[in-house]
């Protein structure tokens, strides 16, 4: 391997281009955040050092609101499409032929590179006319457009992502666990509970914030399918964006950014921790060779 | 291979089938259906209508040949495919080397390389596209320092900014923001694959005579094809439609099939023209679509 | 087919695709005997294993076990457990867990599990480890955590898929002996799968070569090995010289079968009829090889039971050393002798003129 490095891989050279590369995506990060301190209603020239953006905060009602009702679909997003992921992945990887698995693998996978506004669109044309035919049937229009039915569009392409995530998961284990568990008695339900979902639990943690960050940073979804006063955070945000810039999106950011990097780090030193103890499980696990 | 019980099999697939059926393909034949009907003012009318005894039905495709003959949005649905390709050459260029240069960097360190990448990615893209609005902006840091190097006078040059000293609102701020925010979309698949890749290859090919360019050209790049098709697929397709990074920091020298979509759903309020073009876009990106799903398909083929 | 068969297949066939994994296979096992099948990969062992186990449902046929019948019963209703190739340990559980872990499903005490999965880990010798988890253990541990846990249920039937195939030749010899032990002090019937003849033959107390989803012939070890049915089960266990030819002397107490360069002549009758085209098997180590001492230049008259060749190849196993003689007629026989005495193997070279003798029992006839 030490040969293979010192070949294309010149030193200085991948060492400059990993350093640019880091530099592009984090400039304006750390501006984001260097700006949320700056004494001026115009972020972009610097007067001085200041915290009260982030005192003004909790008076921004709009703001507050706007984040309490993201956290909430968030949470609703991420439970939903880690269950309807893994039920997903499971049709995929263990019943691999069956009718419609074409389709079905195919409708599963298109939301992730499908454009937002073409699902946005279409999903809500669908709630609109079954709220026209459920008004005109029962005499009242459901579903309310609003926070159930953002939380729709987010279970869409959240359960999308969740299994990728999951169906990789399971790709790698090896059926006889599961074998091995009905041959000693296990029924099918207990096989699940008893092995399966232990090996697949960092997979399922993974898909889970994977689709909450994903439902409380959107923003299309979340226009086509919002409501009179279900305005998502990211809404309030871009709003504010259109018309120019302002302060207050830096000190939001800044918190969102702190937030997140404290779980990434975290989380990444976890998986390091685990990740030695994996592979030694996976090697048990993993399925034989011939 | 083994029985779950009828029971549970048929319910393990049939609800999230189920599930996709109905959230997922029937809104698009809606879309479909209403992009050939006529509205008024907020109904959309019926396409089969039961007049006198017999099924009539009405469908507009008016929509649809105005599409096609409407110059203005022939050259947007150009754009958009122009920009999103643009955009993915260039996220190629700069993450390929990238992830090849993450995946061979010393074992130890990938971790931490890792997560460096993953930390932009999971921050809000929306508030990471806003921070280049603040940065492109006059006065902004990267406009003067574009502006310090005279950059922006070749940029001007090759009519990616209308004028030197404008950045914001251009063809240039637009690439720059799409680049941007689809790069760690690329790097993960492409270092996903290339971090697998069995180096052993490479020592057989030097031990064949190849030396290290013919080597990276002739063994690393095929065997990270699919990895370049993932990435290559996560970033055009979702560019082609893409909405917010038009919005924010595009302008008028640019248009995309994604802010002209939201327009005419949302400020001109004409719901079957915004399904045709939605139809139409997704006419565009079915090709590519395919491209993925095949991709995808083989790798876990490749993988099981 | 006796009427106290333990363990009844009949007819069984599995289809996957129009392809017949497994073809119309019968056979009676006997309680407490343990039954190899043995075939390459693809000949529809592992299939047949599969079906037993509850993991494939049989096209048609039928699987009886003490009388009764288990189609439609499914895995975890069977009283019969399996020892998996990969072994198939829960890595998230203990030794000890993984032991309990069929009798924890069957609701027993804890008290009553304890003092079971002690009883298992004394059988396999690996009380010590009780507290480890599956990737603190060796390969050979693993296999053992892997069988204790396949008896703890005191199950009617054990089944065998490829026990000693993930082991190095070494572990692989001492483990043989070993698990055949275990396996008969419990006195569990047994249906084990492999491909390693080895394996068969010192574990088995019947064999059944497959191949083709099918039967080919179901007996003994030293039944299959010395009175193979075919030339397929001929060649597929150990080394083989076969040899074509026709009957030309058909006797009650004795035949004698013309093979053109070699003449056979075999102690007993055969059911037969005279030009009939059948072929000899010879096993190598039935063969007598001497230096010849002549040096002249007539031709040896070869006669029955013996051929006159060159050495062609030697090689030389340490215990025992094997010859290949090439007849004039450009024939290679393989010769296998045993190293009785110190420095026997380096007595016939390359080159050598030699000839090669055995009794009239030494060959078997093959009519398929």
């Amino acid at each position: 391997m030490t040969t293979m490095r010192s070949g294309l891989a010149n030193r200085t050279f991948a060492r400059a281009w990993l350093a640019l590369g880091y530099a592009f995506l984090y400039v304006p990060i750390v501006a984001l955040v260097v700006y949320s301190f700056n004494d001026s209603p115009v972020p972009n020239v610097w007067r001085g050092f200041t915290l009260r953006w982030y005192a003004a905060l909790p008076d921004d009602r709009e703001l507050i609101a706007g984040l309490a009702l993201s956290l909430k679909v968030a949470v609703a997003t991420a439970c939903a499409s880690v269950v309807l992921g893994t039920l997903a992945a499971f049709a995929l990887v263990r019943y691999r032929r069956f009718f419609g698995s074409t389709l079905f693998s195919g409708m599963v996978a298109a939301p992730l590179v499908m454009p937002e506004v073409i699902i946005g669109l279409s999903l809500l044309l669908m709630l609109v006319s079954l709220q026209r035919m459920t008004e005109a049937a029962f005499g009242v229009g459901i579903p309310e457009r609003g926070m159930l039915t953002i939380w729709f569009g987010h279970l869409l392409l959240g359960m999308a992502y969740a299994t990728v995530v999951v169906r990789a998961r399971l790709q790698t284990l090896n059926p006889q666990l599961e074998e091995a568990a009905l041959d000693l008695g296990a029924r099918p339900w207990q096989v699940f509970w008893l092995v399966t979902l232990p090996m697949i639990g960092q997979a399922l943690l993974s898909a889970f914030l994977l689709t909450f960050t994903l439902s409380l940073d959107d923003v299309v979804l979340s226009a086509f399918l919002s409501g009179p006063g279900a305005t998502t955070m990211p809404l309030v945000i871009f709003s504010r964006a259109r018309l120019g810039l302002n302060p207050s999106v830096n000190a939001v950011a800044t918190i969102i950014i702190t937030f997140v990097a404290i779980g990434v780090v975290v989380a990444s030193y976890l998986l390091a921790r685990n990740e030695r103890r994996r592979i030694l499980d996976a090697a048990v696990a993993e399925r034989p060779a011939g | 291979m083994k029985k779950h019980g009828r029971g549970g099999r048929f319910a393990v697939i049939a609800v999230p089938y189920a599930w996709l059926l109905v959230f997922f393909l029937l809104p698009f034949l809606v879309v479909a259906k209403i992009s050939v009907s006529e509205m008024e003012t907020t109904t959309i009318k019926d396409i089969i209508v039961w007049k006198d005894g017999a099924l009539a039905i009405t469908a507009r495709i008016g929509n649809y040949l105005l599409l096609a003959q409407d110059d203005l949005y022939l050259r947007t649905y150009a754009s958009s495919l122009g920009y999103a390709a643009v955009t993915t050459v260039l996220c190629l260029a700069i993450g390929y080397p990238f992830a090849y240069f993450m995946a061979r960097a010393r074992r130890s360190l990938q971790p931490a390389l890792l997560m460096l990448v993953m930390l932009p990615f999971w921050t809000s893209f929306l508030l990471r596209v806003y921070a280049w609005k603040a940065l492109l902006t006059e006065h902004g840091l990267v406009a003067d320092a574009i502006e310090r190097i005279g950059l922006d006078r070749w940029l001007a040059a090759v009519h990616l900014i209308p004028d030197p000293g404008q950045l914001m609102n251009t063809r240039f701020s637009l690439i720059l923001g799409m680049t941007y925010t689809y790069l760690p979309f690329m790097i993960l698949p492409l270092y996903s694959n290339l971090a697998k890749m069995d180096l052993r290859l490479l020592e057989a090919a030097a031990d064949l005579g190849a030396n290290a360019w013919t080597a990276f050209w002739r063994i690393t790049v095929p065997l990270s094809r699919p990895g370049i098709v993932a990435g290559a697929m996560l970033v055009f397709i979702p560019c082609v439609g893409e909405y917010v990074i038009p919005e924010l920091l595009g302008g008028p020298q640019t248009q995309m099939i994604g802010r002209t979509l939201w327009d005419e759903f949302f400020s001109n309020n004409d719901w079957p023209m915004a399904c045709a073009v939605a139809v139409t876009m997704v006419l565009l990106v079915i090709v590519p679509l395919a491209i993925f799903s095949r991709n995808q398909a083989e790798a876990t083929r490749q993988a099981a | 087919m006796a009427d106290d068969a333990f363990l009844r297949i009949s007819n069984l066939v599995k289809e996957f695709d129009g392809h017949r994994a497994v073809n119309d296979v019968s056979v009676d096992i006997a309680k407490g005997e343990v039954f190899a099948l043995l075939g390459s990969s693809g000949c529809g062992k592992t299939t047949l294993l599969r079906m037993l186990a509850g993991f494939e449902t049989p096209t048609s046929g039928t699987i009886t076990l003490d009388s009764q019948n288990l189609a439609d019963l499914p895995p975890y209703v069977r009283p019969m457990n399996m020892m998996f190739q990969s072994y198939a340990l829960f890595p998230h559980l203990t030794v000890f867990d993984n032991i309990a872990f069929g009798l924890r499903r069957e609701g027993l005490p804890a008290g009553e599990i304890a003092s079971r999965v002690e009883a298992m880990l004394k059988l396999v010798q690996l009380v010590p480890y009780a507290k480890r988890k599956p990737h603190q253990l060796s390969g050979g541990q693993q296999q053992r955590v892997a069988l204790a846990r396949s008896l703890a249920k005191k199950p009617q039937l054990l089944l065998l898929d490829e026990p000693l195939g993930a082991l190095d030749r070494k572990l692989r010899e001492e483990t043989q002996i070993e698990l055949a032990g275990i396996i008969h002090d419990v006195g569990v019937t047994c249906v084990l799968v492999t491909h390693d003849q080895e394996e068969a033959m010192t574990m088995a107390s019947r064999i059944a070569v497959m191949s083709e989803g099918r039967f080919l012939q179901v007996g003994p070890p030293a039944e299959i090995y010395e009175t193979p049915a075919s030339r397929f089960v001929a060649d597929f266990i150990g080394n083989v010289n076969l040899m074509d030819g026709s009957l030309v002397v058909d006797e009650a107490d004795h035949v004698v079968v013309d093979c053109g360069d070699v003449q056979h002549r075999i102690g007993h009758g055969i059911t037969g009829t005279r030009g009939m085209p059948v072929t000899v098997a010879l096993r190598p180590e039935k063969i007598r090889i001497r230096r010849d001492a002549l040096t002249s230049t007539a031709t040896p008259d070869s006669g029955v039971n013996r051929a006159h060749g060159k050495i062609k190849e030697v090689a030389y196993f340490g215990s025992f050393t094997v010859y290949h003689l090439q007849m004039a007629s450009g024939r290679v026989l393989k010769i296998s002798q045993s190293n009785a005495e110190r420095q026997q193997g380096g007595q016939l070279t390359w080159g050598d003129s030699a000839w090669a003798t055995w009794t009239d029992l030494s060959p078997v006839v093959l009519t398929q």
